[in-house]
C-alpha cells in the first residue's frame, strides 16, 4: 500500500478499515439498522446488502409501507406526472436481503447501541445509518404551525398527501385568485425546488386560471437557477409570477390561516392559497440521537458520512451538515454509497476508495422546457468542497432544453430503480 | 498547520496538487492580507459598500464591471462585456498583477506576488461569495484532485472491485437494466466504443456539460476499468 499524506488526513478511516480484521463476532453477522427509507437510506441499505452478498445483516426502519418521492412532485403538481408514479414500495429491497420493519423510530441509544420503535421493539446494531429528511423548525413563519395549520397553509415539502392537498387547492381557488408562497431561508431541502414548483402551478393556472396571480415572499436575496426561472416566466408566465425579496419586505413575512392572509412587512395581503415553506432542521430522530449540533444538521466527516458525534453512527441526506453539496435526493443517494462502502469495509474488510460525490437538479419551468444545475464534489479535511459545477444557461434552443426534461425522466427512473431495485 | 501548497496559479488553468482535494488556502492568513493590501480602497464582507474600489462580495463568479451602482473604468467595462468572468483562476492573475488582465484598470495596484499569499487572499474572499450548498451553480470552493496523477488513484490501477463503487455513481443516471429513456444505456458496450466516447467527453470534443464533467474526474485507467465492468452488463 502506497502511503502519502491523502491517506493520512483523508482516508485514514478507510485505509485502517482495510488494513484491520473484520469483526469476529462468533455466529451473528455485523448488524446494521437503517433508519428512514428515503433516498440516502433506501440506497444505503440497498448497497449494504447487495455489496456485501449476505455477509451483513441489514435492517431498514420505514414508517411509511410505500415511500413518495418529494422530487418529481411538483411535477405532478403541474400535471405532467401521476401521482402513482412517485410512489415506490419496498418488496424488491426485502426481496434483496434487507429486513425492512413498517414502524417509526422513537429512541436511539448510542452508548448500548441500539434503536426503540414505537411499537415497542429493540433493535441491537453495529452500526446505525440516519436517514430522516427534514424537519420544520417551529416558530420560522410567524402565524404557522406544522401541526395546526398544514392543513390550511400546507407546506407539501414532506410529498404524499400534503401535495395532493396543495394541488386541489390550486385548482380550486377563485377566478382572478392570489397564490402566494412563503419561500424558505436558507439551507433547505432541494434549492431550486421552490421555484420549479412556482413554475408548475403558474403552469396549471395559465390554462385553468390565467387572470390569477402568483407571489413568492422570499427572505433570500438570491436563488439558484434564478436567472433561468426569471427568463423562463417572463417567456411562459407574463406578468403572472412577482418574487417579492428582502428587499421589499421579503423577510418580515407573517400569515394569518385563519383569515387568509399574509402580512408583507406590515402591509396585509388577502390570498386564496398559501404554500408556506419554513426553515428546516434535521430529522428528529436525529435530534433525539444526539448527533445535531446547534445549527440544527449533523455534522459527519466529509470523506465517510460518518457522524462526527459516533463513530459508530453515519448520517445522510437532508439531516447532515454536508459541506458544499445542497440537500437532494440525488446528494442523498450518492453520500449513500460512500458509507455503504465505509461501512462495508469497517464490517467486512472489503475494499475502501477516496470518496467522490456528485448532484444534479433538474426543474422544470414550462412543458419540454427543462434546465439543469449540477457539480461534482471531493472531500477536504475540513469538508465536502464543489471542485466543478454546471448550468443551463439562458437562451438555450428549444431542442436543448427538451433533451434535459426528458434527461430528468430518464435520471428519475434511474434513481428510483437504484434505490429500491 | 497548513499544508503545503502544491498550488501554482497563473495564467494557464491551475492545475490541483496531486494530493487529493485541496482547499484553495487559509482564509484567516488571508483576511490579514486583505486587511493590509486591499482594504484601502474595497470592502468585503457583512455591510459591505463601494468604496474607491467596488465591493467584493459575490465577486466569485461575477462578471467583471457587473455592478450596477459602481462606476467602472472603461477598459474594465469593456472585459466584462468580451466575457472575463471572476474566477479563482483569473483573479489570482489579475491580484498577481492587475495590468495582465485590464490594461488601463484604475485599480493602482503593484500586485501581490507571493503564491502563497495569494491563496489565502483568495480563500478568505471566496467565503463571501456564493455558498455551492445553496447555489449549488457557485465557484468551487475547493481544488479537485487531478485524477491523471494523484498516487492513490493510480494505485488502485485494474482493481475490479474499484470499477464497481465508480459504476455506482453512473448508475444514478444510467439504468443497469439498459432502459435508454432520455438517458442512454450503458451496458452491453464493447468495451473500446465505451473508452473512445468517455475520452471524447473528457476532451470537450462531445458536448453534454454532466458528462464532460463526470468524464473529467476520471484517469485513464478508472475508464478502462468502468468499460470492462459495464461490457459484462447486459
Amino acid at each position: 500500500m502506497i502511503l502519502n499524506r491523502r491517506l493520512f488526513i483523508g482516508t485514514t478511516l478507510a485505509a485502517g478499515a482495510a488494513l484491520s480484521a473484520p469483526m469476529v463476532l462468533g455466529q451473528a453477522k455485523p448488524r446494521v439498522v437503517v433508519i428512514g427509507g428515503g433516498a440516502g437510506g433506501a440506497t444505503v441499505a440497498r448497497y449494504l446488502a447487495k455489496d456485501s452478498a449476505g455477509a451483513l445483516d441489514v435492517t431498514l426502519v420505514e414508517a411509511n409501507p410505500i415511500y413518495t418521492t418529494c422530487f418529481f412532485s411538483n411535477l405532478y403538481l403541474g400535471g405532467f406526472v401521476e401521482f402513482e408514479s412517485l410512489q415506490h414500495g419496498y418488496d424488491k429491497m426485502a426481496g434483496g436481503g434487507v429486513t425492512l420493519i413498517n414502524d417509526m423510530a422513537t429512541g436511539v441509544d448510542r452508548a448500548a447501541k441500539t434503536v426503540t420503535l414505537a411499537g415497542g421493539q429493540v433493535l441491537p446494531y453495529d452500526r446505525l445509518v440516519l436517514s430522516p429528511g427534514i424537519d420544520f423548525k417551529e416558530g420560522s413563519v410567524p402565524g404557522w404551525s406544522a401541526e395546526t395549520h398544514a392543513e390550511i397553509m400546507p407546506h407539501a415539502y414532506k410529498a404524499g398527501p400534503q401535495t395532493q392537498l396543495l394541488k386541489a387547492m390550486v385548482e380550486s381557488m377563485p377566478e382572478g385568485g392570489t397564490f402566494a408562497m412563503v419561500a424558505p431561508p436558507n439551507p433547505y431541502r432541494c434549492p431550486p425546488g421552490p421555484y420549479e414548483r412556482i413554475s408548475m402551478i403558474a403552469h396549471v393556472l395559465k390554462q385553468k386560471n390565467p387572470t390569477s396571480k402568483i407571489l413568492i415572499l422570499d427572505p433570500k436575496d438570491k436563488y439558484s437557477k434564478q436567472a433561468l426561472f426569471e427568463e423562463g416566466w417572463g417567456r411562459h408566465y407574463d406578468g403572472m409570477v412577482e418574487w417579492i425579496g428582502p428587499d421589499f419586505g421579503g423577510n418580515a413575512v407573517e400569515v394569518r390561516p385563519d383569515t387568509m392572509e399574509v402580512v408583507i412587512d406590515g402591509e396585509v395581503q388577502k390570498v386564496d392559497c398559501c404554500n408556506v415553506i419554513p426553515g428546516q432542521m434535521a430529522g428528529k430522530i436525529a435530534q433525539i440521537a444526539g448527533v445535531t449540533d446547534d445549527s440544527g444538521w449533523a455534522p459527519v466527516h466529509p470523506d465517510s458520512m460518518k457522524s462526527k458525534a459516533d463513530e459508530n453512527v453515519f448520517v445522510l441526506g437532508d439531516s447532515s451538515a454536508q459541506g458544499d453539496m445542497p440537500k437532494s435526493g440525488f446528494a442523498a443517494n450518492s453520500q449513500a454509497k460512500v458509507a455503504s462502502m465505509t461501512i462495508r469495509a469497517e464490517l467486512t474488510g472489503s475494499r475502501a476508495f477516496p470518496a467522490k460525490y456528485t448532484n444534479t437538479c433538474w426543474s422544470l419551468i414550462a412543458p419540454e422546457d427543462g434546465v439543469k444545475v449540477g457539480a461534482s464534489y471531493e472531500p477536504t479535511p475540513e469538508k465536502i468542497a464543489s471542485v466543478d459545477s454546471f448550468i443551463s444557461e439562458t437562451g438555450e434552443d428549444a431542442a436543448l432544453r427538451k433533451a434535459t426534461y426528458e434527461e430528468s425522466l430518464g435520471w428519475y427512473a434511474g434513481i428510483t430503480a437504484d434505490m429500491f431495485g | 498547520m497548513r499544508p503545503l501548497p502544491l498550488l501554482v496559479f497563473g495564467l494557464a488553468i491551475a492545475t490541483a496538487s496531486a494530493l487529493a482535494a485541496e482547499e484553495i488556502g487559509d482564509a484567516a492568513q488571508g483576511e490579514a492580507h486583505f486587511k493590509r493590501q486591499c482594504s484601502a480602497c474595497h470592502q468585503i464582507g457583512e455591510g459591505a459598500v463601494n468604496r474607491v474600489g467596488p465591493r467584493l462580495n459575490g465577486v466569485f463568479g461575477r462578471r467583471a464591471g457587473a455592478l450596477e451602482d459602481y462606476k467602472y473604468s472603461k477598459p474594465m467595462a469593456r472585459m466584462g462585456s468580451d466575457g472575463l468572468t471572476w474566477t479563482l483562476e483569473t483573479l489570482d492573475a489579475y491580484i498577481e498583477n492587475p495590468k495582465v488582465l485590464v490594461s488601463g484598470t484604475r485599480m493602482s495596484y503593484r500586485g501581490l506576488d507571493d503564491p502563497n499569499a495569494r491563496a489565502d487572499l483568495l480563500a478568505y474572499m471566496r467565503e463571501w461569495s456564493d455558498k455551492p450548498r445553496d447555489i449549488p451553480e457557485a465557484e468551487p470552493t475547493a481544488l479537485g484532485t487531478d485524477h491523471m496523477v494523484d498516487p492513490t488513484i493510480l494505485a488502485i490501477k485494474g482493481d475490479p472491485a474499484y470499477g464497481e463503487y465508480l459504476s455506482s455513481e453512473c448508475t444514478t443516471c444510467h439504468q443497469v437494466d439498459g432502459s435508454d429513456q432520455g438517458i442512454p444505456a450503458v451496458t452491453g458496450w464493447p468495451a473500446e466504443d465505451f473508452v473512445v466516447a468517455m475520452h471524447a467527453y473528457r476532451e470537450k470534443l462531445r458536448p453534454h456539460p454532466v458528462m464532460q464533467m463526470m468524464a473529467g474526474r476520471l484517469s485513464d485507467d478508472e475508464i478502462a476499468a468502468l468499460a470492462a465492468y459495464f461490457e459484462t452488463l447486459d
